[in-house]
């Protein structure tokens, strides 16, 4: 190293802060793009880390359809996949947040971000520039679910618009109920353990659902649970606007539980990121 | 009055039973080298994360640029670089990416951010590596990558945790004439360290803490003086000459101190040692050793180690009061 030979001049100390250009651009946004470019390169330069949102939705897909679906569909394949990818796409969402939480957790352990809260960045700002990422894994779920699923035999019944509306509602539900990792990210002591929580409460809210049988079927208090669980009228919306039927009911739930989420997740999520040193 | 650049008062901090900071005061002067001065878990990096505003303290007061460490947290960190104990560099990103990250977030334009980041990894060695993930660097490269992080906003005051542990003496070289620089352009460094010796080579003044408790700060040489200077170490490759080693050496002691064999615990026997005043007895030494003919295997210049320094300045060694 050439450090005690030669200084720039380059590097001599400014009494006052280098002059900041006006930018009409909030902090918080600027900062949480930035951060969340740094989330974007790290997906792009790991792309096995993307294995939840592709392979893995695809393997369950083709499960469900060709082994579970002659027997729940009376041998209609075609129909039950109809019935199924609006379904699977919402669990797919779900799932495919909890990497986020076990990834922070991985940074704050790392050390990462102590360089972050050392600097003049709002505190939520690597929280949400996160997050804002995240809507990259989102969009791959989407496309790669709809693109395998039309070469399976599933046709769009509604039109490009209901189409597009689905994909905008499945990625805004990602972001609003991703927060959940988040803060169980901040709680938790190992990346390993966000997993674990998480699944423990994914898998119930999933497959506790109208993803994969119409809710007709079940006993009486799991009927319950379902009418109570956020996924069913996300599925119901989805549904809805992928193969036709009434959208407005569950649209509107779901509208309110992304509300919900938000309030009542990004607070948590921040609060314990503040106490977590 | 003095222009204080870090100013704390009466820090304390538990966490669960342990009482990392015990009313730890603080003062640097501005354009000068802190060394802050202490064994695992003295409470050091406990200290910077206060000063550098990741950690509110349960009592005392700071100030770092005049700046109330706890009332303007935003504003300290405008103020300040911050290398912690381990490099936390982003694995994934390359080099530059790193910095342009760290400079976007301190509002640089993008193309502001990418010169400061050509600037810094030329300075710091790293231009070649600059393009590459972080994750193939070795550790040096980390620790000077870090380091050149902490200084994208061209800090006023800069905090380095343990800067050179766990890396080989050339690499340590390199870090202390980065400090150099730092402060010969204009910066304030507040540093930590577990050795004497690399306190001496750069800070100003030395601040010696234990259990969270400031117990000694002076000049290096007020401090020398107290904890005894450096110390001449002769080892004879025939273990039979060491009686004439020690004649030797008595001749150069310092003042009112005779030579005595090594037999401090965890040192290797058949070494002789004697505390000195200056090079001038290194000079001394070797003339009689080769008049003699005698052949060495050792022969050196130590400053106290730590456990020395605590030995003096508490009466009790470091591994006595861990029991």
């Amino acid at each position: 190293m050439s450090t005690q030979t030669a200084t720039p001049p380059a590097l001599t100390h400014h009494s006052v802060a280098p002059d900041r250009p006006k930018r009409s651009m909030p902090a918080l946004i600027r900062h949480s793009a930035a951060l969340a470019q740094r989330s974007l390169i790290k997906t792009i330069r790991t792309p096995e880390a993307l294995i939840d949102v592709t392979i893995q939705p695809v393997i369950f897909l083709l499960l469900f359809t060709y082994l579970f679906g002659g027997a729940i569909a009376d041998g209609d394949r075609h129909a039950y996949l109809q019935f199924l990818l609006p379904g699977m796409l919402a669990q797919s969402l779900a799932m495919g947040g909890v990497a986020l939480g076990q990834n922070l957790n991985a940074d704050i352990e790392k050390g990462v971000f102590d360089r972050f809260r050392s600097l003049p960045i709002s505190r939520s700002a690597p929280l949400v520039g996160a997050v804002l990422a995240d809507v990259i894994r989102y969009l791959t779920v989407c496309v790669v679910m709809l693109s395998f699923g039309t070469i399976m035999g599933f046709r769009v019944e509604t039109g490009v618009v209901p189409a597009i509306a689905a994909v905008a509602l499945s990625i805004g539900f990602g972001l609003c109920f991703c927060w959940i990792s988040v803060w169980v990210g901040m709680l938790a002591r190992t990346s390993g353990a966000v997993q674990g929580i998480m699944f423990l409460l994914v898998l119930p809210l999933t497959f506790g659902s109208n993803v994969f049988v119409s809710s007709e079927t079940l006993p009486g208090w799991l009927q319950a649970f379902v009418a109570v669980n956020p996924i069913t009228p996300l599925v119901g919306a989805i549904r809805g606007l992928l193969v036709g039927g009434p959208v407005a009911g569950d649209l509107l739930q779901t509208l309110a539980w992304m509300a919900g989420l938000l309030v009542v997740f990004v607070p948590l999520a921040l609060r314990a990121y503040a106490k977590r040193a | 009055m003095e222009d204080l650049v870090v100013r704390a008062e009466g820090l304390r901090k538990r966490f669960g039973k342990t009482q990392a900071l015990d009313g730890v005061d603080l003062a640097m002067r501005r354009g000068t080298v802190l060394g802050v001065l202490g064994p695992n878990g003295a409470g050091k990096t406990t200290a910077v994360r206060v000063l550098a505003t990741l950690l509110r303290p349960d009592e005392g007061s700071a100030f770092v640029a005049g700046i109330d460490v706890l009332k303007r947290p935003q504003d300290v960190r405008r103020v300040v670089g911050l290398t912690g104990q381990y490099a936390s560099v982003d694995e994934d990103l390359t080099g530059v990416q790193n910095l342009v990250l760290i400079g976007r977030l301190l509002d640089m334009t993008g193309r502001d951010a990418r010169q400061r980041a050509d600037e810094l990894l030329a300075w710091f060695d790293l231009a070649e590596a600059g393009q590459r993930p972080a994750k193939t660097y070795s550790g040096g490269m980390r620790r000077r990558l870090d380091l050149a992080a902490s200084l994208v906003g061209h800090p006023e005051v800069i905090f380095l945790d343990e800067p050179t542990t766990g890396l080989d003496p050339a690499k340590r070289e390199d870090m202390w004439g980065v400090v150099r620089n730092q402060v010969a352009s204009g910066a304030s460094v507040l540093l930590t360290t577990q050795y004497l010796e690399e306190a001496d080579a750069l800070a100003d003044e030395i601040v010696v803490v234990n259990h969270g408790k400031v117990i000694a700060h002076d000049t290096p040489d007020g401090l020398k003086r107290r904890v005894g200077g450096q110390t001449l170490r002769v080892r004879p490759a025939d273990q039979s000459r060491l009686p004439e080693v020690l004649q030797v050496l008595d001749a150069v002691a310092a003042p009112g101190m005779t030579a005595v064999r090594d037999e401090a615990a965890g040192s290797r026997p058949g070494a002789a040692s004697v505390p000195v005043t200056g090079d001038a007895a290194l000079a001394g030494a070797i003339t009689q050793l080769s008049r003699s003919g005698i052949e060495v295997t050792e022969l050196a210049l130590h400053l106290p180690s730590l456990d020395e320094v605590f030995h003096t300045l508490t009466g009790r060694t470091k591994t006595e009061e861990l029991v």
